[in-house]
């Protein structure tokens, strides 16, 4: 059998299953939050084109709006600055393979429920890797804080000098770019950066490093604890806006039978 | 300049269509149906009649014009007189001065008006534009509003009572009685006329008059005419007519009256204690007091003494409105203008049957009309004499 | 004294809501010039400007010496009540549902007499004021009161009629995190509102004034107006206890077009300026406007709060006064709409507000309190257009006296 018979029989026999990791694209759902002289990330919003009546008595539709960067969403590099530049920079142009690929998921929940601030360093990845493997070379890597069952205030967890969430060191960062060579990176939280990640160094590490390297983010993740910690494939594909930054999609895994 | 009199110019022919409370018919239809009755009584043709007015307020969207079209008249003289209560006199001596003057030979004077179960109400939407504006967004009372506080103001300057206003009406309802055409078949007691439903303090029920559907007419000609076709005629002796008096008053007690009452008598050459009856427009009891007063009878405020010490009944020292006037026949519209006038021609030609004053010859009529606003702006009078 | 308004007893839910109806509407276009004082709350009559007579009703001619030239200008409002009456029968299905009314002949002392509203409190033949207020119908009437003010004086009825007191009543103010949320509330509160609901869009951003807001005891409700399935659904679920409505939703950032260069912040301020009192109104402005003869909670007004630049524009906030000039537009086409019910449109016109938005103009600016006040007042006066603060005040006269001039005044002096 080819591979791809042998994966269609595992889905079909259930021993490869199709995780969802996308949150639902709602009205209330949180974006993030910038000092209000900037320009604003557009909440999600749909508007009734018709139901079924006098506006269109058979079929029902919504015009919807919303950022490229609502709800769970992928980043392109010519999202930040440091990526500006690079080739193939933008949604529309990355090549459709880098959208499929092998993940690994690393466990940061207890840390994070002990400490909202909490930044994942490059001691922590090696760490994992002695539990499990090295981190292969084009793989998304996704950081679990379990932060995606929280709602409310409690998910960007605002105050008064600015939200609260875990996310990676500059090092982490620098760590998966220079010493393993990721596709991308992923978080359960509104960014790929911790809630305060203005005041690391650089601001906001994850993404000025990862677009400047031509790497991917994933942001506003969630079901990451039913992943295992590798074997799974991940299937991230924005869509196809011309020069776009970014793009909300459904992010699905491939994950075989009881390895989570 | 002294006023031209009326000499050789006679009123006759006097016409009511009987009164209904509600009509399926239109205004045409009623005043077609009096024009042909004065018409008849006169032995005339449609096509013979050469002047022609019309008084109404539920023709619209037709005027005079359009019922000489609609009822086939070719007159050589036309008016329209939306004079309301004050419509009768006014025509009479419009179409006195055209006989007079050779413009026309024979005058017919008509007024009438349906009355739809909501017709009244559509009138008063329609009915002024001061109205509109400045009296209907208050409680949307009608004239009943409007009189309740004249009447309010009149009772506190001149101490009069509800007795005195009741007087007018039970009276009233008693030559009713008599006049089989009357809208209202039943006596009127003192005691129901004070118990009455109160419908705008101090107004109550039988203050106010009965909404109807009717016509009424009468021909103007020269007397020669008259004679000439053996009809019983009365004369014009004087006549008054007024408009937008004492505006600077802040509420009405008086009318224009006041300022051409010694014109009139003159014109006639006689004096109030003259007449034989007195048919005052009295749509409620309050007006009729207003124009005893301003007519001469008695001074300002005097009218409730005054009527306290007569008999205003057919049989009465002081007839008053002999048929019973709108408050006892019912109020059809314009032809409330009419209704007094057209009773006075039949009481001085003495064809006045159950309401006829014994020897009655001469008689004075009042008009009144068009609460603009907050008063009435027209008032007219004439002093009818029989030819016996 | 004016008996003391008791809070309305629970609704009878077998018993049919009293369909909306209102007085006669009908006016000449001289009488308009009562209702756009009313809608002010002026007392304001035409007088000729050649010999100075005082005119009414309204005409279009002198009636001492046939000048065409009659202006409105504001005339002392005292005079007597010479005549009452307490009118008991009626055509009208407005008045017949709250018989007896009582009307009366005043003469003013400036000269014309006029038949009026009486308050319950007016003795005959007293002095009384004549207070220029619109009625249900949304045009200008005349209601005589008692010279001096009484307690409770509001809750005479046929004067409450005319008014959209908020005591006893339910408002609802659709954004609890504006700046002027919390005075609005507790204006409201002091003037006898029953309730008062707080919109609340973004639950998951705080904001530091709500504990005090929650302190005030009131109920907050998720609500975004640029949020089509949240206003239905809290319309659904409270349109028929909002008996006022209050939108005080606003997106302002400041910026002409050139100086923007793009459309993002505009889109916002049409979102929430334009679109939001749209959602609004066709989420909430059916079932309100089906309650207007409810009875002591009756539906009674609608409250836009609104930028004195909706009038005419500068640059300085040129793209968001914009989008205030397109809810002003709008609310006119309410007045239109919600017309036939009698639920009254209040647009508070407010000068530059005390906020962060505004930090960096000179004063006079509105503080929160100021148009709180101004809300209250202009509800219990029942208004349509309120100017509030200096700036404001100073807009409408301009803008009545010759909107070119304002606007070049406003739009010129760039250069210095």
């Amino acid at each position: 059998m080819t591979a791809l018979a042998n994966l269609a029989a595992a889905l079909a026999g259930g021993d490869v299953e199709v995780i969802d990791l996308t949150h639902t694209l709602d009205p209330d759902f949180p974006v993030i939050v910038l000092p209000p002289e900037f320009g604003q990330c557009a909440r999600f919003r749909m508007e009734e084109i018709s139901a079924y009546d006098h506006r269109g008595p058979g079929w029902k539709w919504h015009n919807i709006s919303m950022s490229e960067h609502t709800g769970t969403h992928f980043d392109a590099p010519c999202h930040w600055v440091s990526g500006r530049d690079l080739p193939q920079s933008a949604v529309d142009e990355i090549p459709v393979d880098r959208f499929v690929g092998p993940v690994v998921v690393i466990d940061c929940s207890a840390q994070s429920a002990q400490d909202p601030d909490f930044l994942m360093t490059p001691a922590h990845i090696e760490a994992w890797e002695t539990e499990h493997d090295r981190i292969p070379e084009d793989a998304w890597v996704l950081m679990r804080s379990d932060w995606s069952k929280k709602s409310g205030a409690a998910y960007l967890n605002m105050a008064d000098d600015g939200p609260h969430s875990p996310g990676p060191s500059p090092e982490a960062i620098r760590f998966l770019i220079e010493e393993r060579n990721i596709l991308g990176f992923g978080t359960e939280t509104v960014g790929t950066d911790a809630g305060q990640g203005m005041h690391l160094s650089p601001p906001y590490p994850a993404h000025f490093l990862l677009h400047g390297a031509g790497k991917y983010g994933l942001q506003c993740l969630c079901g990451l604890d039913r992943l295992p910690p590798t074997g799974a494939i991940l299937m991230a594909a924005p869509l196809k806006i011309r020069n776009g930054t970014g793009s909300p999609l459904r992010v699905l895994a491939l994950v075989e039978k009881d390895s989570a | 300049m002294a006023r031209l009199g009326y000499d050789g110019v006679v009123v006759t022919a006097p016409v009511s269509v009987p009164y209904e409370r509600y009509s399926i018919e239109t205004a045409h239809w009623w005043i077609a149906r009096a024009l042909r009755g004065t018409l008849q009584a006169a032995g005339l043709k449609p096509a013979e009649l050469d002047g022609f007015t019309v008084s109404s307020f539920t023709l619209f969207p037709d005027t005079a014009v359009g019922l000489t079209q609609h009822l086939g008249l070719c007159p050589r003289w036309l008016d329209h007189i939306p004079m309301g209560g004050a419509s009768g006199v006014i025509a009479l001596r419009r179409a006195a001065r055209a006989v007079q003057a050779g413009d026309a030979d024979i005058v017919a004077c008509v007024a009438g008006d349906t009355n739809h179960i909501d017709s009244f109400r559509s009138l008063l939407s329609s009915f002024s534009r001061f109205a509109s504006d400045a009296s209907y967004p208050y409680g949307y009372g009608g004239p009943n509003a409007n009189f309740a506080l004249l009447t309010d103001r009149y009772m506190q300057d001149f101490n009069a009572t509800r007795e005195d206003f009741g007087r007018i009406c039970v009276a009233q309802r008693d030559n009713a009685l008599r006049n089989l055409n009357a809208v209202m078949k039943k006596p009127l007691t003192m005691e129901a006329y004070l118990n009455a439903r109160p419908i705008a303090d101090p107004i109550a029920l039988y203050d106010c008059v009965m909404p109807c559907a009717g016509a009424e007419a009468f021909l103007v000609m020269r007397e020669e005419e008259a004679i000439k076709r053996n009809l019983p005629f009365a004369r014009i002796k004087g006549t008054i007519e007024r408009h937008n008096a004492h505006a600077g008053n802040p509420i009405q007690l008086r009318g224009g009256w006041t300022l051409d009452v010694d014109d009139l008598y003159g014109m006639a050459q006689c004096a109030p204690e003259d007449m034989d009856l007195v048919q005052t427009y009295d749509d409620y009891p309050v007006i009729s007091m207003m124009q005893i007063e301003d007519l001469g009878f008695c001074d300002k405020g005097g009218a409730p003494e005054f009527l306290r010490g007569r008999d205003m009944t057919v049989t009465g020292d002081f007839p008053h409105n002999t048929n019973g006037g709108q408050l006892s026949a019912g109020q059809a519209g314009a032809a409330g203008g009419f209704i007094g006038l057209v009773e006075a021609i039949r009481q001085v030609t003495w064809t006045a049957e159950g309401t006829q004053v014994p020897g009655a010859r001469r008689a004075l009529v009042s008009g009144f009309g068009m609460i603009n606003y907050d008063r009435g702006v027209c008032s007219a009078a004439a002093i009818l004499e029989g030819a016996a | 004294m004016t008996d003391p308004l008791q809070p309305p007893v629970k609704k009878n839910p077998q018993k049919r809501t009293v369909s909306p109806t209102r007085p006669p509407e009908s006016r000449s276009r001289a009488a308009l010039g009562l209702t756009a004082a009313a809608a002010e709350g002026r007392f304001a009559l035409q007088c000729c400007a050649e010999c100075g007579a005082v005119q009414y009703p309204p005409r279009d001619a002198c009636c001492a010496c046939l000048s065409v030239a009659l202006d409105w200008r504001d005339v002392s409002p005292k005079g007597q009540l010479i005549a009452e009456t307490r009118i008991r029968a009626t055509t009208s299905l407005y008045f017949r549902d709250r018989l007896p009314w009582r009307t009366g002949t005043v003469q003013l002392d400036v000269g014309p007499s006029v038949i009026c509203h009486v308050h319950g409190e007016c003795e005959k033949g007293a002095r009384v004021e004549l207070w220029n207020r619109l009625d249900r119908a949304g045009q200008g009437v005349l209601i005589a009161v008692p010279e001096e003010r009484t307690p409770n004086m509001q809750d005479d009825p046929q004067l409450r009629a005319m008014t959209s007191d908020p005591k006893h009543r339910r408002v609802l103010i659709t954004d609890g995190r504006a700046p002027n949320a919390p005075a609005l509330t507790k204006a409201l509160l002091a003037a006898g509102a029953a309730s008062v609901f707080l919109g609340e869009g973004e639950t998951w951003r705080p904001y530091p004034e709500r504990t005090a807001l929650e302190a005030l005891g009131v109920e907050f409700l998720p609500l975004d107006v640029t949020d089509t399935s949240s206003v239905n659904r809290m319309a659904s679920e409270y349109g028929g206890k909002v008996d006022i409505l209050i939108n005080n939703a606003r997106f302002l950032r400041p910026g002409g077009v050139l100086a923007r260069g793009d459309t993002g912040f505009a889109r916002d301020e049409i979102e929430v300026n334009y679109l939001g009192l749209m959602r609004l109104a066709q989420a909430f402005g059916p079932a309100m406007c089906g309650r207007t003869g409810d009875g002591v909670n009756s539906a009674v007004a609608w409250v836009n709060i609104l930028a004195a630049t909706s009038l005419s524009n500068s640059p300085e906030m040129g793209c968001f006064s914009a989008s205030q000039a397109a809810a002003r537009a709008l609310s006119q086409s309410l007045r239109g709409e919600f017309r036939t019910s009698g639920l009254r449109v209040m647009n508070v016109y407010v000068g530059p507000t005390e906020d962060d938005w505004h930090q960096p103009l000179p004063p006079p600016k509105v503080a929160p309190g100021a148009l709180a006040r101004d809300v209250v007042s202009g509800l219990r006066n029942g208004l349509e257009d309120v100017y509030c603060g200096d700036v404001a005040k100073d807009m409408s006269l301009k803008f009545a006296r010759d909107p070119k001039v304002l606007e070049r005044e406003l739009t010129m002096g760039g250069e210095t």
